[in-house]
Order: structure tokens, then C-alpha cells, then sequence
């Protein structure tokens, strides 16, 4: 392994990892803002309740992603510093303005939620949360400008004599037109990684109550288990429309990715030889033997399918890897620029691309196939409790977050072997001044604390789901609040 | 006054904010252990309750304070490339152990609450008091090398070691960093707090007070006699009023004007370092022609202005909420204020 090939693990490793986290804040930040808001709308106490017992495993997952976010901003300039200097200047605005539009957004407003119970009025107190949605929403947006500007390349120039691109049209970079179908094919994935956190969790509670009510002789529906059924089936909802909403803009995704990185199209289905217009190129939902294109045996085959994922027409001509591979060494290798020639040739690894495609597709399609059968079987106030919803309980919440996982590691691993599509190869972005020692170190203490922090994190939240929701507390009126009683929720 | 030297300013600014709002935090989390330790503890309820109480002065706004870095990592980013790279590949592991210690802080806080266990607490504990000594004196050692230029080659590369960064007046750097915010942060519990724990903060504050004082002064004094100009010497000796001054506050009783000291020694001692850099954003010790500076480090008059657009509008409206959420959370607070039951439980466990 030489200096790259660490800098990328490491960079895989604990970006893989921060992102388990976000998606989960960004979908569920809404869902509790939701709960928030309809106790302040109808003071029904199980909507209070929901808000905070969410809320609580809200904060546990937020804390990882934050200080998990804090190495990301600290990484480019470590580990990448030819990187950072040669897009500097188009890179780092969307990061500095992320940072004062969003986090600051974020962790104000974060801080007022968890410690303004009974100290804020309660509909300013509802407005945090979704100020705090807002800003992960904002966060998102700047940090996908960022990541579309390595796909694909606008407003901007290369100057020759800097040696580094520059910045022309801040607005192109902003409205790219990878991003501007990235950004909500990514938020509908956040919101399907939240809601079936909330469905994955409340159904568990649902289920554990309405086992101990029938065992204690008691009625079911007088107990906390509609109260669970409820948002077991908000998150079936929200999971449903979410999924509806990633498959749509994933479409017209692929059509854009198909355009300006071909290559990454034909990877993810490990398509060697191009397919001419008229014949329609087929995608395998499954294969067996070796993707290096000497003898695929796909097992099951949809005609025509990858033609229309990349074209819109199922007989829409694809290009195949080996033209795509002497096309770009004809256009890169042979035009004499350091950063752009690459030695290990222009196609990424393809069992990696073609695996994580349908990883992606796969689980995100299992999540929305279980919260249509929760729906179903929640249907009529029934609180069904089945052995196997233990495991559509503990199962699904993993689901969206890996679906998550794998389509970034499909879209990065996909762009290699560029940095930056057709300006710089990752082999020229690493830092020249770091030594591989110094990359080992980081690599493995990162990898050995993110590796502990997730056992505490998982227990911390286990812990709390078996807890379930507090009983209700009426939250104190600001105005009329005794100056020294004891401070509720707080540190 | 160009762009570039308008940036320079704006990142002075961004780590003023930072190191007077993280600075406090800090300074808490370093008194943990001792406000809420045996010596000043009656029994074990009470120190859990003091501890608590320490928390909670910072509680909802340590998150956003720590936003001052990132927006300035960030800014460095945008606004001198060439710095951040420079800067961040060539203080790896210093900012590799800076990461991980805030890490452990900053989930410390978040999760210390969350059980029962004394164990639990404890560990969380340590977390955070070593998750903020260790980056305050981190910041002081990075901070002071880059101020007195570090071994940078002709492509801007960064040549040392760790070991070049642990020079006499790196280390010096480190010490006064940890003893101002242990200085600011008591001030900032005096004045946060009420019954015993306060009194105790500003006693603490009177006697770390005075060996900060020193330590800062020996410190900028020997930055102004290698590098400096009329302007940071004006800065310095008004640092070493505010810093007098907050003291004599502090020993007044007068926590406001205390903390204001402090801060305000701070934000000086910031500028004295940036005044003391310019126009260098990272002198090179090799050679001089090989210094980063403000012009040769920056990004495009483009960039720049863009950057100038959103920071002018936006930056008000972040320092007014969170102006605001310091307003919220402006009453003291005390033992009385941590509900019994939690404390106890934690005692017998």
C-alpha cells in the first residue's frame, strides 16, 4: 500500500463512518421537530412524550455526527494538501460557508432545544428544531456543492500559471447540474435513514407493550402501544414517500452521471464492451463468476433496463468500459499533464461499482418493501406483534443507513481514478509532506476509537429504546416558573 | 486595504471568537475535577452536584463556541489555501491528538448524563478534562510556532517534525494558553454561578490569575522583541491592562467586568500574535522568500469577494442569536438547581 492508497482508506474509514450519522440527524431532526410540533398544536402528552423519547435518541446520534464532522473540515489539509491548494479556492468557500450558515445554525439552536424545556415559550421551543433542521439541510446542501464539483467541474477556470483552478461563477458551483439533483436524492435517502429509525424503533416499543399488556390482563389500547403504532407508522410513511422520492431523482441521476461521467454508468453494471443504439443494454439484478469481463454469468437479466437508466430509452446506446478506457487515455494520458495522466489506467475497481449499485438499490428497496408491509398490518388501530416484526424492528433501521453507505461509496469509488472529473487524479492530491507513519497513526487511532465509540453509541442508544418514552410531565410555563427549582433536562 | 489583508483580519477575528468563548469552556472543563473535587466537595453527593452544576454554566452553548474553529478552518480554507494546506499536512499529529481530544470532550459532555454509573461518570469525566487541557495547550503550541515561523521549504512545504514545534517558545505558548482559559473559565463560573462554588471559582481565579499574568507577558514580550511592530506592542500592553484589570475586578467581586477582563486579554493577545505575523500568514524559518504570506497564499480576488458578500451578511445574524441564547441562559446557578434524586442515586451506586 503507498501513500494514496492509505490517505483514500482513511478517508473511506472515517467518512463511511460519519455518514452512518448524518443521514439519521437529518431525517430525524424533522421527525421530532414533527412530534414537537403537534403537542404544541393539540397537547395531546403522546406527542410530547414521542418528541422527547425520540428526541433523546435523537441527541445520541447527533453527538457522533458532530464530532465525527469536526475531522472531516480537518482532513482535506492533512491528508490532502496538494488537493486543498490546487481547488482551494472553489472548494473551500462551500465548506467556510456551510460552517457559518449551518453549524453555527445547528448548534445554537441544538442547545437551546435540549435546555429550553419550561425556560422558552413553547412554540419558540418547537421553532428550534426545526431551525435545527434547517440546518443540516443547509449543511448538506453547501458540502454536495462541494462533492458535485468533483464529478463534475463548473465555473471555474485552470490557470496555467498559479497551476491551480479557479473560481469564476460561485452561482454555476451552487447550481451544478450534478447537484442540483444529488442534493435531493440525498435528503429523500436522509429522510428514509430517519424514518425507519423512528418505525424500526417504535415498533419494537409497540410490540414489547402489547405483549406485557396481554400478559398483565390488561387493555392493549389503554396502554403506551398506540402511542408506539403511531409513529411506527409515521416512520412507515415518511420511509414509503422518501423511497418514492430517492428512486425518481436516482433516475434522473443516472441519466446526468450517464452524460458527464460515463464510465461510472458502465462500471455499475461492469458493461466492457459498448452497446450501440437500437439494441438496448440489459442490466443484471444478479451475477455470478468475474466481473473483469472474461466470463460473467448474470442470473437474473432485465433487457434493456441499463439502457433506459442511462438514457431514458430502453434502447438507448450505452458505452462500454474498454472504449471509455482508450477514449480517456487518448484525451488525458496522452496530453502531457502531470495531473491528469493516470498510471493505473481511467477505470475504477468494477466489482466495487457493481456491487454497491445494487447495494444501494437493494436494501433501500427491502426498507420500503417492509414499511408497505408495517403499514398493512398496522392498518385499523391493530398492534400486531409477530415474531418476525422483532426483525423487521432491528433490521430495518440498518437498511437505509447502508443503502446510504453504499451509493457514496459507489459515487466516490466510481469517479476514480480522478479527484477531480478530467482537472486532477487522487494520486496527485495527497499530501507530499505527510509521511506514510504519520498516515498509519491516524489511520489506526481513528479506526480504533470510531470502532469503540460505536459500541458505546449502540449501547447508549439500546439502553434508552429499552427505557421507552418517559411518563408525561406537564413542561413548566416560562412566565410563571419558580427561580429555584430544579433544572429539568439538562446536563 | 486589499482583500487578502481583509481575510487576514476576519481570521484574527474568527480566532478571537473562538479562543474567547472555547476559551471558558475550556477553563471549565479543566475545574471539573477540582470545583467539583474532594477538596472543595462536602461527600459525593455534593461533588456530583457541583460537577453537574459546572456543566450546566456551559451546557447550551458550548456546541456553538466550538463553531468558531471550524468556521475558521473553513475561512483558511476558502480564503488562503495555501496556508491550510501548509498548516494542516505539516501539524499533523498535534492536530491529529487536538481531533481526537475533542472528540472525547465533546461526547463527554453528551453522554456523561446519560447512566447512572458513577463508573460511567468518571470516565466521562477524565474526557473532559483532558479533552480540554490538552487542546488548549495545543493551540498555544501551534499557534506560537506559526507566529515564530517553522522550517517550510520552497513549494510551501511544511520540513520539521513534531519535535520542531516543542521549542521553548511553543511550550511557553501551550502553558499560558491552558493558564488564561483556566483564569477565564473560573471567571466564567464565578460569574455564572452563586453560593460557595462561585466564591471558590474567583479565589481559584485570583491565584491561577496571577501566574497567567506573568507567564502571558514573559510570552509576548519575548514575541515583540524577535518580531515586533509599534502596533502589537500597543496591543500587548493593553492586554497586560485588561488582564490587570479583570484581576482587580475579579478580586473586587465585580464578575462582570472580571470576565470582561479576561476576554478582552484574549481577543488582545490574538491580535497581538496577528499583528506580530503580518503580512506573513506562516513565515518560513528556513528561508524568508519561502514565507507564506498574505498575497502569495491566497485565493483569487474572485473568491474573495464572494466571500466577503456572505460573511458581511450573515456573520451579524450568527453573533446575534447567539447573543441571544446567552441571554436565555443568563441566570446563575447553583446546587439547588441539580435535582436531588439524580445525585444521590449516583452516590450509593
Amino acid at each position: 500500500m503507498d501513500a494514496t492508497d492509505l490517505a483514500r482508506w482513511q478517508f473511506a474509514i472515517t467518512t463511511v463512518y460519519h455518514f452512518l450519522f448524518v443521514p439519521i440527524t437529518i431525517g430525524m431532526s424533522a421527525i421530532v421537530a414533527c412530534f414537537h410540533t403537534a403537542w404544541v398544536r393539540t397537547h395531546n402528552e403522546q406527542w410530547l412524550r414521542l418528541a422527547k423519547f425520540f428526541g433523546k435518541l435523537f441527541l445520541i446520534n447527533f453527538a457522533l455526527g458532530l464530532v465525527t464532522g469536526i475531522v472531516q473540515e480537518f482532513q482535506f489539509g492533512m491528508n490532502w494538501s496538494d488537493y486543498s491548494r490546487f481547488v482551494g479556492d472553489i472548494f473551500g468557500a462551500p465548506l467556510a460557508i456551510e460552517a457559518l450558515l449551518a453549524f453555527f445554525l445547528e448548534s445554537t439552536f441544538l442547545g437551546l432545544w435540549i435546555f429550553g424545556w419550561g425556560r422558552i415559550p413553547e412554540k419558540l421551543h418547537a421553532a428550534t428544531m426545526w431551525i435545527v433542521h434547517i440546518g443540516t439541510i443547509l449543511s448538506a446542501y453547501f458540502i454536495l456543492s462541494a462533492n458535485s464539483f468533483m464529478q463534475h467541474p463548473v465555473g471555474y477556470t485552470y490557470n496555467r500559471a498559479t497551476g491551480r483552478a479557479e473560481l469564476t461563477d460561485f452561482l454555476a458551483v451552487l447550481t451544478n447540474k450534478v447537484q442540483l439533483v444529488t442534493f435531493p436524492h440525498v435528503i429523500f435517502a436522509a429522510y428514509m435513514a430517519g424514518a425507519a429509525v423512528v418505525m424500526g424503533v417504535a415498533l419494537w416499543c409497540m410490540r414489547r407493550e402489547t405483549l406485557r399488556a396481554e400478559g398483565a390482563g390488561e387493555d392493549v389500547a389503554l396502554g403506551d402501544a398506540p402511542m408506539y403504532r403511531r409513529a411506527a407508522r409515521i416512520g412507515a410513511v415518511v420511509t414509503l414517500v422518501a423511497a418514492l422520492g430517492v428512486s425518481l431523482t436516482g433516475d434522473v441521476q443516472g441519466k446526468i452521471m450517464t452524460e458527464v461521467q460515463p464510465m461510472k454508468m458502465a462500471a455499475a453494471e461492469a458493461l466492457y464492451e459498448s452497446v450501440p443504439a437500437g439494441v438496448g443494454a440489459p442490466f443484471s439484478v444478479l451475477s455470478v463468476g468475474s466481473l473483469d469481463g472474461s466470463h460473467a454469468n448474470d442470473i437474473i437479466e432485465v433487457p434493456g433496463l441499463l439502457s433506459f437508466l442511462a438514457t431514458g430509452n430502453f434502447g438507448g446506446a450505452v458505452d462500454g468500459i474498454n472504449d471509455l478506457k482508450a477514449l480517456y487515455a487518448d484525451t488525458y494520458g496522452a496530453s502531457g499533464n502531470p495531473l491528469v495522466a493516470s498510471a493505473t489506467g481511467y477505470a475504477p475497481n468494477i466489482p466495487t461499482t457493481y456491487w454497491t449499485f445494487r447495494l444501494m438499490i437493494g436494501l433501500g428497496m427491502a426498507a420500503a418493501a417492509i414499511s408497505l408491509v408495517v403499514l398493512w398490518l398496522t392498518r385499523k388501530d391493530r398492534t400486531p406483534t409477530h415474531r418476525w416484526l422483532l426483525w423487521a424492528a432491528v433490521l430495518t433501521p440498518f437498511l437505509p443507513i447502508l443503502a446510504n453507505s453504499f451509493g457514496w461509496i459507489f459515487t466516490e469509488t466510481g469517479r476514480q481514478p480522478w479527484l477531480v472529473f478530467g482537472l486532477m487524479t487522487t494520486a496527485t492530491g495527497v499530501s507530499p509532506g505527510v509521511s506514510i507513519g504519520e498516515v498509519i497513526t491516524s489511520m489506526t487511532v481513528f479506526t480504533l476509537l470510531y470502532g469503540a465509540l460505536a459500541v458505546v453509541e449502540v449501547k447508549l442508544f439500546l439502553y434508552y429504546v429499552r427505557k421507552g418514552a418517559e411518563p408525561f410531565e406537564p413542561p413548566q410555563d416560562p412566565a410563571d416558573r419558580d427561580e429555584d427549582a430544579p433544572l429539568a433536562f439538562a446536563y | 486595504m486589499d482583500l487578502a489583508t481583509f481575510w487576514f483580519i476576519v481570521l484574527g477575528l474568527l480566532w478571537t471568537g473562538y479562543f474567547v468563548l472555547e476559551g471558558f469552556d475550556f477553563g471549565v472543563g479543566m475545574l471539573l475535577p477540582v470545583l467539583g473535587g474532594r477538596k472543595y466537595a462536602t461527600d459525593a453527593v455534593d461533588a456530583e452536584k457541583r460537577r453537574r452544576v459546572l456543566l450546566n454554566t456551559i451546557g447550551p452553548v458550548w456546541d456553538g463556541n466550538e463553531v468558531w474553529v471550524l468556521t475558521a478552518g473553513g475561512a483558511t480554507f476558502a480564503a488562503f489555501p495555501h496556508w491550510y494546506a501548509t498548516l494542516f499536512s505539516g501539524f499533523y499529529l498535534p492536530l491529529l491528538v487536538i481531533l481526537v481530544a475533542l472528540i472525547l470532550r465533546n461526547l463527554g459532555f453528551e453522554y456523561r448524563h446519560k447512566r447512572p454509573e458513577a463508573s460511567w461518570k468518571a470516565r466521562w469525566d477524565l474526557a473532559i478534562f483532558w479533552g480540554s487541557v490538552v487542546p488548549a495547550f495545543l493551540w498555544g503550541v501551534a499557534l506560537t510556532n506559526i507566529v515564530r515561523g517553522v522550517p517550510i521549504d520552497a513549494s510551501k512545504e511544511f520540513t520539521g517534525s513534531v519535535l520542531t514545534l516543542l521549542n521553548p517558545a511553543g511550550l511557553l505558548g501551550g502553558v499560558v494558553f491552558v493558564a488564561l482559559f483556566l483564569t477565564h473559565g473560573a471567571i466564567f463560573v464565578a460569574l455564572k454561578t452563586e453560593g460557595r462554588i462561585r466564591l471558590e471559582a474567583r479565589a481559584i481565579a485570583e491565584r491561577v490569575g496571577a501566574v497567567a499574568a506573568v507567564l502571558a507577558l514573559a510570552l509576548l514580550l519575548w514575541l515583540g522583541f524577535s518580531d515586533g511592530k509599534a502596533a502589537s506592542w500597543a496591543t500587548t500592553a493593553v492586554a497586560a491592562v485588561a488582564l490587570i484589570g479583570g484581576l482587580a475586578a475579579n478580586r473586587a467581586g465585580r464578575e462582570g467586568w472580571a470576565f470582561l477582563g479576561t476576554a478582552g486579554t484574549i481577543a488582545l493577545a490574538v491580535a497581538t500574535y496577528f499583528l506580530v505575523l503580518f503580512p506573513n500568514v506562516m513565515p518560513s524559518s528556513t528561508n524568508p522568500a519561502w514565507s507564506l504570506t498574505v498575497d502569495n497564499a491566497s485565493s483569487t480576488d474572485y473568491t474573495l469577494k464572494v466571500m466577503t458578500v456572505v460573511a458581511l451578511v450573515f456573520t451579524p445574524v450568527v453573533v446575534l442569536y447567539q447573543g441571544w441564547t446567552y441571554w436565555v441562559f443568563r441566570k446563575r446557578l447553583g446546587t439547588k438547581h441539580i435535582p436531588d434524586d439524580a445525585a444521590v442515586k449516583t452516590a450509593h451506586r
